[in-house]
């Protein structure tokens, strides 16, 4: 499977990531080169394994439902380019 | 042409947990803007999640109480997207492996009917935070207190066929996750949102159309208008020639329609995969059974037993189950008064009436059980008629005075004195000769009238039954 490079700035676009034209093409090359190393892999018969959801064979633990936080705003919205009314303020976004 | 709708619901309910799915941070409705925001709830670098175990507890819970598959292996996903009131970038949720799989639950309409409605999966995933556009020019306001809050997103099989089925499925849920103390539900505060997935086809055609999804209604009636008002649209779309095409809307309240938001992204545009951060959630059977044996009676179960036990029709049971709260009220007066059926009628009448045109909760009611269960009481012992009853009720609403206390007080109670009553039954006697004639005739139909003239003389004081006794008595050749 080969991957041309409108899919590529589309991934791109996605990951909010920057790939100047004159590197689309390499990176093309590249992502379809790790593609067929999956191609590769599929044809493996995985029918009798269950997907691996972790490489660690442990399960998760649980957290008992408890409020261990306290609020720390004030300190904490020092951190951020702007604030203000309590709420952080961030470049206009509509949807 | 006619076309048949086909709907899917997808529901998200918040859980009432105290603290959030992933972090310590409290997670109460109504706080100060990111006053319940902390560290990993705003994606710090080096944070890690804590699952909360009382957000898998309700989630089976739910699953449970709908007969549903539970996941004993739950895997948690990320799904990406780069919004500001998302910190991290992505939301944990659980794609492939949910905590509660296939159940299913039934829904009662309007005549009565029955039909149960398929619940395809619900799943455990992370709120986003709020944006605020109006109030900064040329900037947005976020506020993350609900960014981490845990959700159960519910989605319906594609099974439901119209406004008044979605709206029972809904009103149902509802019920049944305050029934399971899980969540407020509260469409109004979003801790119940709802988005409707609607596609129309020709009647009888058994693929399904292309559909759209209208996002985040905010209350039951609102669902129901956006959902005609969406198949309607999709019919124009269709015949004039058009096509529909899959995409999110969004719901205009005052002026009933739906607008395009933006074309849906397709599903593997969210970039799916395992959180690395968190393991396979594994739970064993007896984690499932012992949640099971501490189910509360449900919606359903308790209504076939106010049937059972108090004789109720379908109908009253249904209304008196409708909320716990409402079906702990009634019972509660029901007990106490020791008269089920009079109970059931004062409950599903004068009561909800009252709470409903002043728009009252039963929790807040302004008559408590007790309270009317001693009203109830008292036409029972025959110190008031039926009808003064209601005078009384109306008087109890603003006076909290004692039942007993406000009969005495507005000299209501009922005249069972036979020398009073005589006197009465004599006045409307030689009040109403050609009547008395009439009855003395065999024309059985005027002694209602000659009752009730009595009654009328009485104020409604009068015991009826006396009076009807009396007056028989006395007309009799």
């Amino acid at each position: 499977m080969a991957l041309d490079k409108s899919e590529v700035e589309k991934i791109a676009q996605l990951a909010r990531l920057h790939i100047s034209v004159a590197d689309a093409d390499e990176v093309a090359n590249r992502i379809t080169d790790i593609l067929a190393l999956i191609d590769q892999m599929q044809s493996v018969d995985t029918d009798a394994v269950e997907p691996m959801a972790h490489p660690l064979d442990v399960v998760q633990r649980l957290r008992a439902d408890e409020v261990t936080e306290t609020d720390h705003r004030d300190e904490l919205q020092t951190l951020a380019p702007e604030a203000q009314d309590g709420l952080y303020l961030v470049p206009k976004v509509i949807e | 042409m006619e076309w048949e709708s086909v709907i899917g619901l997808e529901v998200h309910v918040s859980l009432s947990t105290k603290s959030k799915l992933f972090s310590g941070t409290a997670s109460e409705f109504g706080a100060e803007p990111n006053t319940q925001a902390n560290i990993f709830d705003l994606a710090l670098p080096g944070t890690l999640p804590a699952f909360n175990e009382e957000a898998l507890k309700m989630a089976v819970r739910f699953g449970v109480a709908i007969g549903a598959e539970i996941g004993t292996r739950s895997v948690f996903d990320r799904k990406n997207y780069f919004y500001p009131d998302l910190p991290k970038g992505y939301q944990v949720t659980q794609l492939d492996f949910p905590t509660v799989g296939k159940g299913s639950l039934t829904i009662t309409l309007e005549d009565g009917s029955e039909k149960v409605i398929g619940v395809t999966r619900a799943h455990i995933e992370e709120n986003a935070g709020k944006s605020l556009h109006e109030e900064f020019s040329g900037q947005s306001g976020i506020d993350l207190n609900r960014a981490g809050e845990p959700l159960l997103e519910i989605v319906s099989e594609p099974e439901i066929t119209n406004a008044e089925e979605a709206v029972a499925y809904l009103k149902k849920l509802h019920s049944i996750v305050r029934y399971l103390d899980i969540s407020d539900a509260i469409m109004a505060q979003g801790s119940m949102r709802c988005d409707v997935n609607v596609s129309i086809r020709p009647k009888g055609e058994t693929e399904l159309g292309t559909r759209t999804e209208i996002k985040n209604i905010n209350s039951f009636r609102f669902v129901e208008k956006a959902i005609h008002s969406e198949i309607l649209r999709q019919q124009e779309v269709i015949e004039d020639g058009g096509e529909i095409i899959q995409e999110t809307r969004r719901y205009d309240a005052n002026k009933d329609v739906t607008t395009s938001m933006r074309s849906k992204e397709v599903a593997n545009d969210y970039r799916y995969f395992p959180e690395p951060d968190l393991l396979p959630v594994v739970i064993d059977e007896s984690f499932i059974a012992s949640i099971k044996s501490e189910l509360p009676e449900l919606p359903d179960t308790k209504k076939a037993r106010f049937m059972d036990e108090f004789a109720l029709s379908s109908y009253d049971a249904g209304v008196l189950t409708a909320t716990r709260e409402m079906a702990e009220y009634f019972e509660e007066v029901a007990k106490s008064c020791g008269d089920a059926k009079l109970a059931a009628n004062w409950v599903t009448g004068d009561l909800l009436a009252l709470l409903n045109k002043n728009d009252i909760d039963i929790t807040d009611s302004p008559i408590q059980a007790q309270r009317l269960s001693t009203l109830i009481g008292r036409i029972k012992d025959n110190t008031i008629s039926g009808k003064i009853a209601k005078t009384v009720f109306e008087s109890m609403i603003d006076d909290s005075a004692d039942v007993d206390e406000i009969i005495e007080n507005k000299g209501l109670k009922q005249v069972t004195d036979t020398g009073e009553i005589e006197k009465l039954v004599d006045e409307v006697i030689s009040n109403n000769p050609d009547q008395v004639q009439q009855l003395k005739d065999g024309k059985e139909q005027v002694l209602g009238f000659l009752v009730g003239q009595a009654m009328k003389l009485s104020q409604g004081k009068a015991n009826p039954g006396q009076v009807n006794q009396l007056l028989r008595e006395k007309t009799k050749q």
